[in-house]
């Protein structure tokens, strides 16, 4: 007894709506691939041009004179960065740990998340202006810390959801075999949950890191700008974002090359960032992990 | 060594919903004790609540007296003190799975504070040994993932996890049940060769699989301990019909 499957459709029809529906995905693909693509291209044909040793090597010229270069943007950037990083990093993943591990369904829990949906939403001047009255104006000056914590603190929603996210993906049995095995429950959700989610949780922490590096309104009220070298962090400091703020915003045309060299380099720089912390997290991969 | 357990009068709840009443037993030492019955008869919960992972469900709940040798483990000791007695294999197999083989079966050990590489080395060795995975693995110990080898291998990996912390109990909660029969087997002539040492106690649905390994059966339903005796009695003379109806195939 032969049973066959109804065959409504010949075969090319059937092939028709088959490339038919692949072309549109690629087409989708492309579309969505040339915007990044062109601003990319628009940023290496305009920025290229102007990048030399001083940009990288001297602090900006006083108006009116040539040349110059964003070295003190380039390491304000850096330094903001890391007070950022090593601010907003382990709060939002132990906030992300407890909501996936501990929390879960708790009341308090669920108005965690709420914030901290409702803290990604929240326009970054407005986080400027929160940290300039909680951290500026009490010290009475700007200061690369409160640039820091701005950013910082515009970190956390993001690998906070991520994190939990990640975790709540980690299989329970994963959990059960740390239990079984006579592990502490701290040790259990440190040493093999959260290294099984790793991976997503970098992920996370690179996605916040990368938003963060190229935001400049929260640091106008904090980190404010320098145009001279500063690695102190109780004083203003210069930051690429801003040093292309007020670049792009000048009638000079030499400062516009400038913002746009800094406009690249500061992409490069995020994208080599993140590269790196690919690279050294994913050294440790094994054969066939997961 | 392997030690006795002692369960008297154990009921268990999830939530309000009781899955086990008043079970009593005297699971013999160095023996394999085979738990058979239907699907949600209550056998896995009983094999959870012998090492208190039943209650890191957040709504498990138990009561009655469980002794493990000397031990009152609902009285006298912490859950994370009692599971490094009481070693457990889960139904599917279940290595860390961003862990090296090595590190797998050193993770209960190395994550409870022991250093020493030279014995961890051996521990390591001797428990995939023991596991009949030594051979398979060796060349790869740190190279390969756990999760990178196949199912039954996987499972002998788990088997040698629980191995290495020197349980005095294993509990083998349907450890075959997800494996091909050439991996059974395996896991069969381990059990055999296991219970020299460690008292083990495994659920399974594969009464042919009880029949082989274990002296002694005990048969769930309905969360209630109808029948427990020496296996080759269990499948030759039941004492109940119960038993008799599910050994022949009538119901479950």
């Amino acid at each position: 007894m032969e049973q066959q499957l109804p065959r409504s459709n010949n075969s090319t029809t059937r092939n028709l709506v088959d490339h038919v529906a692949t072309g549109l995905a690629v087409l989708s693909t492309i579309l969505v691939v040339t915007p990044l693509v062109a601003i990319f291209a628009y940023l290496l044909f305009k920025g290229a041009s102007s990048l030399n040793l001083a940009f990288f090597t001297q602090v900006p010229k006083p108006v009116g004179e040539v040349g110059g270069g964003m070295a003190n943007a380039i390491l304000g950037s850096g330094i903001i960065l890391a007070i950022a990083s090593l601010m907003g990093v382990p709060v939002g993943i132990a906030a992300g740990i407890y909501l996936a591990e501990f929390g879960r369904n708790t009341r308090f829990a669920n108005v965690v998340r709420f914030t901290a949906d409702v803290l990604n939403g929240v326009p970054s001047i407005v986080m400027g202006i929160a940290v300039y009255s909680l951290i500026v104006l009490p010290q009475k000056h700007f200061s690369a810390f409160s640039g820091g914590v701005a950013l910082g603190i515009m970190m956390i929603p993001t690998i906070t959801r991520t994190t939990e996210e990640m975790l709540v993906m980690v299989p329970n049995s994963v959990r059960e075999a740390a239990l079984g095995l006579g592990l502490p429950n701290w040790r259990s959700v440190l040493s093999i949950t959260l290294r099984t989610a790793s991976p997503g949780v970098i992920t996370g922490c690179m996605l916040a890191f990368a938003r963060v590096a190229g935001e400049t309104a929260p640091l106008l009220f904090t980190a404010f700008g320098n145009s001279f070298w500063s690695t102190n962090l109780n004083q203003p400091i210069a930051a690429l974002p801003l040093q292309i703020y007020i670049y792009a915003i000048s009638p000079y045309d030499d400062w516009h090359r400038l913002a746009w060299a800094g406009a690249l380099v500061l992409i490069l720089l995020i994208v080599v960032s993140v590269a790196l912390v690919r690279y050294v997290a994913s050294r440790g991969t094994l054969k066939g992990a997961a | 060594m392997g030690v006795g357990i002692t369960v008297k009068d154990l009921d268990a709840w999830y939530g309000t919903h009781q899955t086990l009443f008043k079970i009593s037993l005297d699971i013999p030492a160095n023996q394999a004790t085979a738990l058979i019955g239907p699907s949600g008869c209550g056998k896995s919960t009983f094999v959870r609540c012998l090492n208190r992972m039943h209650e890191t469900n957040a709504s498990g709940r138990v009561d009655g007296t469980v002794r493990i040798g000397a031990m009152d483990i609902y009285k006298d000791a912490a859950p994370v003190e009692i599971r490094r007695r009481v070693g457990m294999v889960f139904q599917r197999p279940n290595p860390f799975p961003t862990m090296s083989i090595y590190e797998n079966v050193a993770s209960g050990l190395k994550l409870n504070g022991f250093r020493n590489r030279r014995v961890l080395d051996e521990i390591v060795e001797r428990s995939l040994k023991h596991a009949a995975l030594w051979e398979e693995v060796k060349d790869d110990l740190r190279r390969k993932s756990g999760a990178s080898l196949s199912g039954g291998q996987q499972q002998r990996l788990c088997i040698a996890r629980a191995l290495a912390v020197d349980p005095e109990v294993l509990l083998m909660d349907e450890p075959a049940s997800a494996l091909d029969p050439v991996s059974t087997a395996k896991i069969e002539d381990l059990i055999f060769e296991l219970k020299s040492q460690y008292t083990i106690v495994i659920v399974t649905h594969n009464m042919q699989q009880a029949a082989r390994v274990a002296e002694r059966t005990g048969f769930f339903l309905s969360g209630k301990l109808v029948e427990f005796d020496v296996t080759h009695k269990i499948f030759t003379n039941p004492g109940d019909k119960r038993t008799e109806d599910y050994i022949t195939g009538r119901f479950g």
